[in-house]
């Protein structure tokens, strides 16, 4: 112990001549830090490529009326069939509409179906997976349920329920919102499970603050970011989920145009006529694409695990 | 010709917001049948420098630079190839998380052989044969069937011996032994710095122990290696550097450790304390690296990095303050 | 509050035959398939401004034992009694302001603060929990005090969490602790995550808070050596039983339990070259779940005999104040390898 406090001579001059170690070079270019939004998006591509594309999907959703389209539903049986040109952008379908109109109407349909299922699946979801992770005696009886509808695929799910009703962007929305429950409660039950065997919960508890409390300040909070990025996985699928609908005539009614409906009107004349199903296609692959890369980038960047580390 | 000769080893990472200096200019020598401990706090860099005598930090977004000779052959210059040739065949690796180093889907003597066959060109039924010897060797009982055991099945002491028996499995004339310890509990510790000991004796391998742990540096080492914020600081002889430890950083941290048998000396004093932080090394550290955090340092530690000077045989301490046993043995030694 | 008048004789915490039995649930129905034996019939006490260690290796129900006074959850059997007043059967209202009094530091710096609060809010909370400021300026008061009391400056109740090192992140910790203003705080494993020189800042910083407020400390921690530096008495567990409790001095000077002896002789000590006479136990630590008969480490203890093997060994005392259990006590002294005082050959001073 003694030997350990053993201090060098305090104070200058040093007891000898100053030797100076050589100065390290550098081994790699300086990096330029970029800090900010710009930083951030820099920092996750994805999210800046992702974010991107779907910014400018809702942006052709939104002002549809001006970016030079027709009447979407306008029938003009002299001109059926038309291949792409100057006049129709994507050509014209079997009933003579102009099927770029149509496109560019129906990225309304898909993104608002994706969005108010994200929105309406992850508000549901949230409330029965804290329920469950919470109450121990509905926790049995809410994920029995879950685990029977998650054993019927998504898809299947969503065509019994329009089975039942008619079909109208409302319905759709339902129908898919119900498939899609299950994965986000079970995600928010596992989140909220292993959250409150953390101990700043736990000192929480120590503090004597309420349940209620708790659920409200140290979980809730702590539940966003992975719901945020299932939410995204959950629009893209929702998207495909009811341009199958639409597809297959069970989903969006075909006076409002839809990719799947469109396509639907196209598939007769696949072989002929490729472009009436191509660019709905087209448009759906990259939406859907869009979304997902958003929930990657998402993922990366708030996994609390690799923040704030090398 | 020592067996590892590290010059001027600079490890650096790219990340977002700077460089990370990791390792910024060490050098020390490992001999042939020597335990080199290398002790210092948690982003010393002293993983690192172990990481990068095997060349297992990923480039981008690390970068290695310097020089690392092992047997005379300069290891940053070979291909992927010959490096794999060299890992786990003469310079071997074990880490401090005996779970995840073992692979769950295989058993404990493939993985064991896996090493013999792809260095060794021995068959399965030989490659077999040498897993039970080196099981064996390890302490572990009835070898035969643990052979054919997962590591689910073994205890967190039992897959720290594996872990060895397969560093030691193609007799490698170096093991790095990264914290192999810290995980374990203090009696399955002492079985494992026990078989550390017994088996050096046995084996001859140099050991190179990256450790934070100066107990167990005191009970294995023969040589130190002091690291703080990417530099050495010190270098000596297990004893000379407990006794009469030179550099001010090295002094904060053996008096800052509570000594077993305090209470019944009565030397149970107040712990001094080393104030303040590890500084970030995103920056380029001006003067001595530890000058933030020493009680001594004037503007000059501030200013100029002091370089490493031998201040006893042997003993090697990188402050201008600490005083040359006698002037005319102290030689320059460039860092 | 109506705690019954503080009895300065009375010890602060007793807990007697304290037992907890964590179910193991598995088959297609989730049914009970066994019992995992965290703590199985542990007692020791705490008197005010003391601090009691609890150690052990990973699994034998320490922390547990911190977490069953915290009331975490239910325990299976035993009572928990603080300041005469019984605390492990009261419902959750009841137990509340009792809450107060017993608070807790958790061993790893990064998952003991809420990432989404600001130090001001995590300190916050128990104040405004146990009503102990009746303003807003008092509230910003008693905030500003607890971050001096942890040596952090003031202006940092601003930042999160994240902003701060391993070693300041405990400081905060310690502050919320505070902020209760506890008789008794448990530290479970407080310092074990932190590296050495920021270790000797917060064993220093919890010795100078218990000198300066009077607090009890229940220093859950497998390190002894800052057990001995830290504590007044010590109690040594194995697999959820306490093997023997004693004054520090007794126990490290002459430790009557086989357990104990080897576990002091295992520690290594920064001392190169030390003889020391060494015990090197064989095998690992049994599981919890199936617990050996008898006495529980006659698996691995260098002594054992017949007995051990059938029949388990009491607590019961071998000096004042120094209690062990182990059938050794039983022979003859001569016989006795534990008779002598064996901790200075075994911890090389």
């Amino acid at each position: 112990m003694a030997s350990a406090t053993v201090a060098s001579p305090a104070a200058p001059p040093p007891p000898h001549e100053v030797a100076a170690a050589p100065p390290m070079p550098d081994i790699m270019p300086p990096v330029k830090a970029r800090r900010g939004v710009l930083g951030f998006l820099w920092r996750y591509p994805t999210i800046a490529i992702g974010g991107a594309l779907l910014l400018l999907m809702v942006f052709v959703a939104v002002f549809a009326d001006f970016l030079w389209t027709v009447d979407p539903t306008a029938l003009a049986p002299a001109r059926r069939t038309r291949e792409p040109s100057a006049q129709y952008w994507f050509g014209t379908d079997m009933l003579g509409r102009d099927v770029y109109s149509r496109v560019i109407y129906g990225a309304r349909v898909s993104l608002i179906v994706g969005f108010a299922v994200a929105l309406l699946s992850s508000a549901v979801g949230l409330l029965i997976g804290l329920v469950s992770g919470f109450v121990r005696w509905a926790d049995g009886i809410i994920m029995r349920v879950m685990d029977g509808m998650m054993s019927i695929p998504p898809i299947l799910l969503a065509i019994a329920l329009m089975a039942l009703t008619r079909g109208s962007v409302r319905n759709v929305i339902i129908s898919i919102t119900i498939a899609e429950i299950p994965r986000v409660s079970r995600l928010v039950r596992g989140v909220v499970l292993s959250l409150r065997e953390q101990p700043y919960v736990e000192a929480a508890i120590a503090a004597g603050t309420r349940t209620p409390v708790i659920i409200w300040r140290h979980i809730l909070p702590n539940t966003i970011a992975p719901i945020t990025v299932q939410a995204t996985y959950i629009c893209a699928s929702a998207m495909i989920i009811e341009a199958i609908l639409s597809f297959i005539g069970a989903g969006t009614p075909p006076i409002i145009p839809s990719w799947g409906n469109i396509m639907a009107e196209g598939r007769a004349l696949w072989q002929v006529k490729p472009y009436i199903v191509f660019f709905p296609a087209v448009f759906l692959s990259v939406t859907v694409l869009a979304v997902n890369l958003l929930g990657d980038g998402l993922r990366d960047a708030l996994d609390p695990r690799m923040a704030k580390r090398i | 010709m020592a067996l590892l000769e590290i010059e001027n080893l600079q490890t650096h990472f790219r990340t977002p917001d700077g460089i990370v200096r990791a390792v910024d200019g060490v050098s020390f020598q490992v001999e042939a049948g020597e335990t080199l401990a290398v002790v210092g706090e948690s982003g010393c860099g002293k993983s690192v420098t172990a990481m990068s005598v095997l060349r297992l930090i990923p480039e981008p977004p690390g970068k290695i630079a310097g020089s690392i000779r092992f047997n005379g052959r300069e290891l940053l210059g070979l291909s992927e190839r010959e490096m794999r040739d060299i890992r786990g065949n003469e310079i071997s690796m074990i880490f401090q998380e005996p779970m995840t180093s073992l692979n769950p889907v295989l058993t404990v003597g493939w993985q064991i052989g896996e090493t013999l066959r792809l260095h060794q060109g021995l068959d399965k039924r030989a490659a077999e044969a040498r897993a039970i010897e080196m099981l064996q060797l390890v302490g572990i009982p009835e070898p035969a069937r643990r052979v054919r055991e997962y590591p689910h099945q073994l205890s967190g002491g039992m897959r720290q011996r594996v872990m060895i028996a397969i560093a030691l499995a193609c007799n490698p004339k170096l093991l790095i032994a990264d914290e192999p310890t810290t995980a374990l509990d203090v009696t399955i510790q002492a079985q494992i710095l026990d078989l550390m000991r017994d088996l050096k004796r046995r084996v001859g391998a140099a050991i190179v122990l990256i450790t934070h742990d100066l107990g167990v540096v005191a009970e294995v080492a023969e040589r130190v290696v002091v690291m703080y914020a990417g530099r050495k600081v010190e270098e000596a002889p297990v004893g000379p550097l407990f006794r009469n430890p030179r550099h001010p950083y090295t002094q904060g941290l053996l008096g800052s450790v509570p000594k077993l048998g305090s209470s019944l000396t009565g030397t149970a004093t107040r712990l001094s304390e080393i104030p303040g932080l590890v500084p970030s090394l995103k920056q380029r550290i001006e003067g001595c690296v530890f000058a933030s955090r020493c009680a001594h340092a004037t503007d000059l530690c501030r200013k100029v990095a002091p370089a490493l000077e031998a201040k006893a045989p042997g003993h090697l301490a990188a402050c201008h303050y600490a005083p040359r046993e006698s002037r005319g043995a102290a030689a320059m030694v460039a860092a | 509050m109506n705690a019954p008048v503080s009895d300065a004789n009375r010890p602060l915490l007793e807990v007697s035959g304290l037992k907890k039995h964590f179910p193991l649930r598995g088959g297609f129905l989730g049914g009970v398939t066994g019992y995992v034996y965290a703590v199985d019939g542990v007692s020791f006490h705490i008197n005010r401004g003391e601090t009691l260690s609890l150690v052990g290796e990973s699994g034998c129900g320490k922390s547990t034992v911190g977490k069953a006074i915290l009331k975490l959850f239910d325990i299976t059997d035993g009572q928990v009694v603080l300041d005469g007043r019984r605390i492990d059967n009261l419902p959750a209202g009841a137990l509340r302001p009792m809450r107060r009094r017993v608070q807790v530091v958790f061993q790893d710096p990064f998952s003991s603060l809420n990432p989404r609060m600001r130090v001001r809010d995590i300190l916050a909370e128990p104040i405004r929990n146990f009503g102990l400021a009746r303003s807003r300026a008092e509230l910003e008061e008693r905030i500003a005090a607890l971050m001096d009391k942890v040596r952090l400056p003031r202006d940092a109740v601003n930042r999160w969490p994240h902003e701060f090192s391993g070693g300041q992140r405990q400081r905060i910790g310690i502050a919320r602790a505070l902020a209760a203003e506890p008789e008794l705080i448990i530290c479970d494993e407080a310092v074990s995550a932190l590296d050495v020189s920021v270790k000797a800042q917060i064993i220093n910083l919890l010795q100078d808070l218990q000198q300066e407020l009077g607090l009890a400390l229940l220093f859950i921690s497998h390190d002894l050596a800052i057990v001995e530096h830290m504590t007044h008495r010590v109690a040594v567990m194995y697999l959820g039983k306490i093997v023997e409790v004693a004054p520090k001095r007794q126990l490290f000077a002459a430790p009557r339990h086989p357990y104990t002896e080897a576990l002091l002789s295992a520690v290594p000590v920064p001392m190169p070259g030390a003889q020391r006479e060494r015990i090197i136990l064989k095998g690992d630590v049994p599981s919890p779940i199936n617990p050996p008969k008898g006495c529980r480490f006659h698996t691995r203890c260098p002594y054992a005999f017949d007995r051990c093997r059938a029949e388990e060994p009491p607590l019961r005392q071998t000096e004042a104040g120094h209690w062990a259990a182990c059938h050794l006590h039983d022979l003859p002294a001569e016989q006795n390898p534990l008779a002598g005082a064996k901790g200075a050959a075994v911890l090389a001073v």
